[in-house]
């Protein structure tokens, strides 16, 4: 594999909160190719948001770095003086808030919008920023005559669609995009999905796609993350994560999913609730609801092995102590009586 | 119970049928103030606009289709809890228009409501157990007999360790609990109609798959006839043998749920099938058939409001509404079909 262009090693975020804090991310580590999409998947609260938030360094005044490295081509993110880590901000890594399409501001036209990002952190010249402008929005599919209109006139769809353009204004090597497509109606869904890959193509760039929706990322991604709890559980290649995954839960996401084409009978939930992050469990964090739990497991930390899989591609590691079992474990899993307690 | 001996109004035997719709529209004025009708802004939004359906007793539907098409506006319709514009709902075969005094304390407790928000849906200061006496004490059931119904109504939810959630407040639950009680509240009062609207978009994945298999359940145990209001095909599929695909305040496709999934008719509903994502990544995608987003409410292309994305739109669906059309089992409302 060539070099990664992003690399995060170990990385812990935590909250402060009253007395206490929430451990949102504990030690997580994957890497981003050059080019290519990264899906980030896991279920509510399990620290998606927080990472994505981290590799901009634009995090909540209660947010606490807790330790690990953010390498982005070569260069810890995180050793950064605040005013270098802003010419990367935009310039180099582009970031798609959760809920940018409505942060728009409704009383300026989308024109002055972007023209202003253009300006402002490109240093473009006004007539510069106008051309742009309107190659972005040819660029997402918008046609650039509606420049001029306010954000109220946009549909949902749209207005994410200028999120993406603003994302993509200064040329950035990176997109993170948390939840881009969440609130969207399907067919919207499917539209921006296939624009933003067909982006990612064309301009050689590399996306990190926040979502709780493994099917969004079975349908874009080319690698997988798997969070559980604030922490990776497993990361590889999507093809083989899906169809093949070593880490339980993995294995019940999966269960959990409606499958449009296939004619499964039952829809499997995953029993019990993941754990408060103020006060994690020892061990492996997923152990409480894991049908394959051993007493070991509650004891050892979960720590992420390169699992072996002949003539498969590289980089697929899963943090269960059980990845020897994987096989006969899938088997198992596949059993709707395995996961009912 | 409501319409049972009531005559109906066509004077036919519906007791097999427990929902007769008929052209049913919900119109709403929107931006009627005095500036916005000034500067043309006051509009009328079809949210529903002649729809057509029947439920059969036991029937489990699925209600379909984008963001703002009229799914809840004909959830709420079906509830009587907003009147029509126009048309008509037969319940047990009697006009709902005409249900009132005690037959309409009657109707509330058979036709039920599952909200889509389980957060929003208790009140935050009550206890659960409170919250679930709160039907039977308007419904007069006597307070020695309410404790036996709460606990066999979160049995029936697959509510974990009921008597230690009694004494819970909404806070100390996790969305999946509560969305449990909040099934559990609505059945209390041993309904026969419900109406759930997107009951599991809230919920996380891993929780979500425990709650529509309580659904299923319930409903095949109790008879329940049901509606299940839902933007995402694969969930309704899992639940709901037959599907009613709306577009913009009308129906445009209506039968088998897994023939509308294999095999969709009406060009939109073969666009909404083609965009649902599968969580498999070898699966092969054919290319969406249609561009564009959802036409304004307020401003709807005349004829068939699909024609301006239909990539099969001739000149007869500009003039003309599309009529149903039976093809099978299944009613389809598109031009295409007429020969
Ligand atoms: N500003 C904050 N202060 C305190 N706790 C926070 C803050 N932001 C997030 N958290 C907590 O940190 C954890 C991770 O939150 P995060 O938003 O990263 O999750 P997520 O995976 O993005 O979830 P979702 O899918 O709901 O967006 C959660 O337990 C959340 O409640
Ligand atoms: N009380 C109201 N006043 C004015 N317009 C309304 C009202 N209720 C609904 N509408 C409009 O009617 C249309 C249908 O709304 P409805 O809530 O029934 O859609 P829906 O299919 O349930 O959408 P969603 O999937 O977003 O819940 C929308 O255009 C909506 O804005
Ligand atoms: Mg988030
Ligand atoms: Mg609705």
């Amino acid at each position: 594999m060539t070099a990664p262009l992003l690399s995060i090693r170990d990385l812990s975020v935590s909250y402060v909160v009253g007395n206490g804090m929430v451990h949102a991310v504990d030690g997580a580590t994957f890497d981003v190719p050059a080019a290519g999409i990264v899906g980030l998947v896991g279920e509510s609260g399990c620290g998606k948001s927080t990472i994505a938030r981290a590799l901009t360094r634009v995090v909540p005044k209660n947010a606490r770095f807790a330790g690990g490295e953010i390498f982005f081509d070569g260069t810890d993110l995180l050793k950064l003086s605040e005013g270098e880590m802003n010419r990367l901000r935009w310039g180099d890594i582009a970031f798609i808030p959760q809920s940018a399409m409505n942060s728009l501001d409704p009383v300026y036209r989308i024109e002055t919008q972007l023209g202003e990002v253009l300006r402002q952190r490109g240093g473009l010249s006004k007539a510069e920023a106008r051309e742009k402008s309107e190659a972005l929005f040819e660029l997402v599919g918008i046609e650039p005559r509606r420049l001029r209109d306010f954000p109220h006139q946009f549909s949902g769809g749209m207005r994410q669609r200028v999120a993406i353009a603003l994302a993509l204004a200064l040329d950035p090597k990176l997109i993170i995009a948390d939840e881009p497509v969440t609130a969207l109606d399907v067919i919207v869904q499917r539209q921006i999905l296939d624009q933003l890959q067909a982006l990612q193509q064309r301009l050689g760039i590399s996306v990190i796609l926040v979502t709780h929706d493994i099917s969004v990322v079975a349908y874009v991604c080319d690698r997988i993350v798997v969070m559980y709890a604030g922490q990776v559980v497993e990361s590889g290649d999507t093809r083989t994560v899906l169809t093949a995954p070593y880490h339980p839960y993995t294995m019940g996401l999966y269960n959990a999913f409606p499958d449009l084409q296939s004619s499964q009978g039952i829809l499997t939930p995953i029993e019990g609730s993941p754990p408060d992050l103020s006060a994690p469990p020892s061990g492996c964090r997923f152990a409480p609801r894991c049908p394959f739990v051993e007493p070991e497991c509650r004891a050892t930390e979960m720590v992420l092995h390169e699992v072996e899989i002949v003539d498969g591609p590289a980089g697929h590691v899963s943090a269960c102590r059980r990845n020897g079992d994987a096989e006969m474990l899938r088997a198992k899993a596949s059993e709707v009586a395995t996961w009912s307690a | 119970m409501v319409g049972v001996t009531a005559p109906a109004i066509d004077g036919q035997d519906h007791r097999d049928e427990v929902v007769r719709a008929e052209g049913v529209a919900k119109h709403y004025q929107v931006g009627s103030n005095l500036i916005a009708t000034l500067r043309g802004r006051s509009a009328l939004v079809k949210a529903v606009d002649g729809v057509s359906f029947t439920l059969k007793r036991g029937e489990s539907v699925g209600l379909l289709g984008e963001s703002g098409c009229g799914k809840t506006t004909m959830g709420r319709l079906l509830l009587k809890l907003v009147p029509p514009t126009s048309g008509s709902i037969l319940f047990e075969g009697r006009d709902t228009a005409t249900i009132d005094g005690a037959d309409l304390r009657a109707f509330r407790r058979s036709a039920q409501l599952i909200f889509q928000n389980p957060f929003e849906a208790l009140n935050p200061r009550l206890t659960i157990r409170q919250s679930l006496a709160e039907p039977l004490e308007n419904a007069g059931v006597p307070r020695a007999e309410r404790l036996g119904l709460i606990e066999e109504a979160l049995e029936l939810v697959r509510s974990p360790s009921p008597a230690e959630i009694l004494e819970r407040y909404p806070h100390q639950m996790s969305g999946g609990q509560l969305q449990r009680i909040v099934m559990a509240r609505a059945l209390i009062l041993q309904p026969t109609f419900v109406v759930a609207d997107e009951p599991v978009s809230m919920l996380d994945v891993s929780v979500r798959a425990g709650i529509l298999n309580v659904f299923r359940d319930v409903r095949e145990r109790l008879g329940l006839t049901a509606i299940y209001i839902s933007h995402d095909l694969a969930l309704v599929r899992y639940v709901c043998e037959r599907t009613i695909v709306m577009y913009l305040g009308r129906v445009v496709e209506d039968g088998p749920t897994e023939e509308v999934v294999h095999e969709p008719l009406h060009p939109y509903s073969k666009a909404l099938v083609t965009a649902v994502p599968v969580p498999h990544p070898d699966q092969s995608h054919e290319a969406l058939p249609i561009h564009g987003g959802a036409p304004d409410a307020r401003n709807p292309p005349s004829g068939c409001r699909f024609r301006d994305r239909c990539p099969h739109a001739f000149e007869r669906c500009a003039v003309e509404e599309p009529k149903p059309i039976q093809q099978g089992n299944r009613t389809v409302y598109c031009h295409l079909f007429d020969s």
